[in-house]
């Protein structure tokens, strides 16, 4: 019995040795690896999709502007073997879509990618462009573990890429394989093309020193509002790679968990949605993997938040919007121009997830849009909404003024053919403390002259200004400045 | 006992050894350096840092300042950090001595650290000198754990000779680099070789950074793999002998955690601070001939 005792435990060394020898010298992980759960195949591309959806590359919806005709195999180019991934950039103007982008998905229920630590490619550019996103979790589906690494810079010859896998034990059944996105943003708008070979799943060991940041690493302070939600964004996980650099991916909300100091006051979902119940002070932090994220949301919730009124809905043709949760707004350099002799305060805070205007010490205060200028000749009103913060007395005024920059679309001053006009003040009976006022003047009636020395608007072909002027009224709040059309 | 029983096991064993040995051979994927097995016999010196607080002062002193006072403004590589015996560059917690690098203005420079050091307290001629650490990461970080020549006051180096156990760039996180300094082979000559960490890195878990010396060698070790061997004659053939072999006599170990210098470069807007790296041992064992053939 004994010789046979002798010869088992001989046999588990040698058999330890042989595991110890393989696994020394050896380190891919074998195509046929398969748990009884989901697959562990790490390879997307190699020569051909491994494992994917028939359609293989999932483009965006074209009518979101992507291009779903530039993508392919390119026999001709690989990094190794004998086939890429090859994908065209389109111009901005390409009637097919003006930028291409979509995702892979795995063909079965999803991989099990646990026992990886980054997705890998090789890519190469046709020139040094860089690719706008690269990642992958993505799936047309709930995103839930979606990771996306931005701003990827091509070489002309085959460059390496690591996405860091920001925790792997959360990807126990994943199917988004890949995403990227690409325009012509580093190019100045030429098309270029770029390839992309080995494309899979790696265990590299060589990823470490996570620093995962919510909220781009700041300590947050914030006023918050009852039953009005705050979306935790600015999501990262960092790694220190093997060549000593620090790779920063955008990081899906699930990746984490969030904890809550007051859960009375406030509580996050795994979606990093805070929702807020009650009055008192609550701080919001993270960890990711065990490791605290950078960053905190410190609230403190007043009470419940008074919204402006939701605006009309109007034909997007009918509306110039300058400043609305519920248009498309124009582009605006300033909401406070802090000019010389303005003490006005404050300008658009985020509130929740909607956008409000609020100004405190108001003397006078522009709102500016002069990239590029508006030709508002086909509208007949402005409209603003404007709630008063204070007490409303007797000989209250607010005035609301207009000013156009005049043809160079720049304020050139007096004397120009740049022209700034009033309209008849608002006076206490037409305003109301607390109170959402809905305000809306014919674009004709900003003829009175202003206190810069302006005579009156004379032409609304090149409108770059709104102004808030009072010489009594110090807090207000501002929303939905939009022109349009009856 | 029956005789085929015998036989059965003889052969059964037999295989056995010839089968380990055979895996053995192979498991060195990569090295073909002559390997010396570590003889763990006779422990003559250490520091476990069990005692929390200051390093004990009858094992270690301290190189204080950025050495201008020695004649070394940079310690002679340009290194930006000025070295301190405060707790907050070198302190024991937990059993392990934290050697820490902090980003402070201290004394007109930017960074502070700690360099630790045995002379005049411990030296010892020949042995294994080894120590258990895990290193800090970034850009422009460069620990070290090393040995100068006891007699360095009298005869500067490089002829008071320089043996690197561990040097790393806080930017290659996966390599390690020992070397030999001595008149002929110094600075950027040295005499030096690079050990990578496949699918590892050095700043994540400990390490065992060690070299077994002897008259006609130094052998280079991490944990138990030994990546090097230096022998007289490779100094010889790597200064077209002019490289003098000065390891010969009693040497004093030092300990240190530099920012920036020629070997690593600056630190840059990526480097985190403090960065700190943890010694859990420093260990020496006699050195007896009887157990190296080398």
């Amino acid at each position: 019995m004994k010789n046979y005792i002798d010869f088992k435990l001989c046999s588990v060394v040698v058999l330890g040795l042989g595991i110890l020898l393989f696994s020394g010298c050896e380190r891919d992980l074998s195509d046929d690896v398969r748990f009884a759960t989901f697959t562990t195949n790490p390879d997307i591309f190699t020569d051909d999709p491994v494992g994917l959806t028939d359609e293989f590359f999932e483009s965006f919806d074209p009518a979101t502007g992507a291009n779903p005709e530039g993508f392919g195999t390119d026999n001709d180019v690989a990094f190794e073997g004998s086939s890429s991934i090859r994908i065209d950039v389109p111009a901005p103007d390409d009637p097919d879509g003006g930028f291409i982008g979509g995702i892979f998905r795995d063909r079965g229920d999803g991989r099990n990618l646990t026992g990886f630590d980054a997705l890998t490619f090789y890519a190469r550019g046709s020139t040094t462009a860089t690719i706008g996103e690269v990642g992958f979790g993505n799936d047309f589906g709930e995103d839930k573990f979606s990771v996306i690494a931005r701003n990827i810079r091509l070489s002309t010859d085959w460059r390496k890429v690591v996405i860091p896998i920001p925790d792997p034990s959360k990807l126990v059944q994943e199917r988004g394989m890949f995403i990227f996105s690409a325009g012509t943003e580093s190019t100045n708008g030429f098309g270029f093309t770029f390839w992309i070979d080995e494309l899979r799943f790696e265990k590299l060991g060589t990823l470490a020193q996570a620093r995962p940041a919510i909220l781009n690493g700041v300590d947050v302070e914030q006023e918050g509002f009852v039953d009005v939600p705050i979306t935790l964004s600015e999501l990262t996980q960092t790694f220190n790679t093997e060549t000593g650099e620090n790779v920063t991916v955008g990081v899906a909300p699930s990746y984490f968990n969030f904890e809550s100091s007051n859960i009375e006051v406030a509580q996050v979902s795994e979606l990093g949605v805070v929702s807020l119940l009650d009055t008192g002070e609550a701080s919001i932090t993270a960890t990711l993997a065990n490791v605290a994220a950078a960053g905190s949301l410190n609230l403190n919730v007043t009470g419940g938040f008074d919204f402006a009124p939701t605006p009309p809905v109007r034909d997007p043709e009918d509306v110039i919007s300058i400043f609305s949760d519920s248009y498309a707004n124009i582009n605006v350099d300033f909401f406070n121009g802090f000019f010389g002799g303005s003490t006005t305060l404050g300008g658009a805070i985020t509130v929740g997830d909607q956008n409000v205007i609020r100004y405190t010490n108001l003397n006078f205060v522009s709102v500016e849009f002069s990239n590029p200028t508006v030709d508002a000749t086909q509208m007949t009103h402005i409209h603003v909404d404007i709630k008063v913060d204070e007490a409303v007395d007797v000989g209250d005024t607010l005035t609301i003024e207009l000013a156009d920059f005049g043809a160079n679309g720049v304020a050139d001053g007096l004397n120009s053919d740049d022209s700034v006009g009033g309209s008849t003040p608002l006076n206490n009976t037409q305003l109301a403390s607390g109170e959402w006022i809905g305000i809306d003047i014919p674009l004709t009636s900003f003829t009175n002259g202003t206190d810069g020395g302006f005579t009156g608007l004379t032409s609304t072909s090149n409108l770059a200004q709104v102004s808030f002027v009072s010489g009594t009224i110090s807090d207000i709040s501002v929303d939905n400045i939009y022109l349009y059309r009856e | 006992m029956n005789k085929t029983l015998i036989y059965e096991r003889m052969k059964t064993s037999f295989f056995c050894v010839v089968t380990i040995t055979l895996a053995v051979g192979f498991l060195g994927c990569e090295n073909d350096d002559t390997q010396t097995v570590a003889r763990l016999t006779t422990l003559v010196w250490e520091d476990n840092f069990d005692i929390d607080g200051a390093p004990d002062p009858n094992r270690w002193g301290y190189d204080l300042g950025d050495g201008t006072e020695q004649g070394l403004p940079g310690w002679g590589n340009g290194e930006l950090q000025y070295y301190t015996d405060r707790p907050e560059n070198a302190t024991i917690q937990n059993g392990v001595l934290l050697i820490t690098a902090r980003e402070e203005s201290f004394e007109g420079f930017e960074y502070t650290s700690a360099r630790l050091l045995t002379k005049d307290l411990f030296e010892q001629q020949y042995g294994r000198f080894e120590a258990r650490i895990r290193l800090p990461f970034g850009q422009g970080i460069w620990p070290a754990f090393w040995m100068l020549g006891a007699d360095v006051d009298e005869n500067p180096w490089p002829a008071a000779g320089e043996i690197d156990i561990m040097e790393y760039r806080g930017q290659e996180p996966n390599i390690l680099i020992g070397s030999v300094h001595g008149p002929g082979y110094n600075g950027g000559d040295a005499i030096s070789k690079e050990y990578t960490l496949e699918n590892d890195r050095f700043d994540t878990g400990f390490h065992i950074f060690g070299v077994e010396w002897g008259p006609d060698f130094i052998n280079y070790y991490v944990d138990d793999v030994l990546y090097n061997q230096i022998t007289p004659e490779d100094i010889e053939e790597e200064t077209d002998g002019e490289g003098v072999w000065v390891f010969n006599k009693p040497f004093f170990i030092l300990m240190n955690l530099a920012v920036g210098g020629n070997f690593v470069g600056p630190p840059n807007a990526e480097t985190q601070f403090p960065q700190t790296m943890l010694i859990d041992y420093v260990r020496v064992y006699e050195f007896d001939e009887t157990l190296f053939d080398n």
